[in-house]
């Protein structure tokens, strides 16, 4: 009874993902990355509400070396979220389903988000 | 088989679970908002100062503490409704789903809630 030719649905560890499917589900983790950094930075908020001294208690350590890599990542996650987001509201109204299509926009996504990432990183930094 | 839904249920369209396409809806509202809030936002992070006068001074313009008030709203609400659907699909156990559930909502509605009032108070505060 056993039909070896017939096709088996796609493995996760041994199918290699498209392109689309990586974006996918790194939509999902920078989403909940954003949403958990997020909460770190309403908690610096509210230590700047409660004053001077404990904002400034607070601040360097998202100056400090630690503090500098959540900030990349988060800018980094917050870019990609951004771009990866804008493709999925075009799919939303109808646009861009086409092959073709689909692997220009995830490759756009990704260099955008490179370049915002390093446009943020160097007027941040210099300003 | 006879439909048990009432004539005003079906007209309004809504279906069993009552909110029809509103979280779907929802969600892309405050990406929509979010556009130019994260752009804008993202280049503040990254110039966080380490000071509280200067910070308190950005703070304290009119148009930056609506933007701040508006993207905080936008962000909690959009993050809630992005967390809901991750763990309605990761998390198998009903009793699990829904207590990780109530958490991810309360956590959004607490950070919200903190981050609306510190902008007010850093805004309002002599």
């Amino acid at each position: 009874m056993s039909n070896h030719n017939q096709p088996v649905s796609p493995h996760l560890q041994i199918y290699r993902l498209p392109l689309t499917a990586i974006l996918s589900i790194t939509h999902r983790l920078t989403g909940v990355f954003l949403a958990f950094g997020c909460m770190l930075l309403v908690w610096l908020l509210a230590a700047a509400a409660q004053g001077a001294e404990s904002y400034e208690a607070l601040a360097p350590h998202f100056q400090a070396w630690y503090g500098q890599i959540f900030m990349l990542g988060f800018l980094f996650s917050l870019y990609l979220h951004f771009c990866n987001g804008i493709r999925h509201l075009f799919w939303d109204v109808g646009y861009g389903f086409e092959l073709e299509t689909v692997d220009l926009t995830a490759k756009l996504a990704i260099v955008m988000t490179l370049v915002l990432t390093f446009v943020t990183w160097l007027v941040g930094g210099a300003g | 088989m006879r439909d048990l839904r009432s004539p005003l249920s079906r007209v309004k369209g809504l279906g069993s679970a009552r909110e029809g396409t509103g979280h779907f809806w929802h969600q892309r509202l405050t990406a929509l908002l979010l556009i130019p809030l994260a752009l804008w936002i993202g280049f503040c992070i990254a110039a966080l100062p380490a000071d509280y006068a200067t910070l308190a001074a950005w703070v304290r313009q009119p148009l930056v503490t609506v933007a701040l008030v508006l993207l905080i709203i936008a962000v909690f609400y959009h993050a809630q409704l992005g967390l809901q659907i991750v763990i309605e699909d990761y998390v198998a156990s009903h009793a699990g789903r829904t207590l990780v559930l109530l958490i991810s909502n309360l956590l959004c509605l607490l950070f919200g809630t903190v981050g609306v009032i510190s902008v007010l108070k850093i805004s309002f505060g002599a």
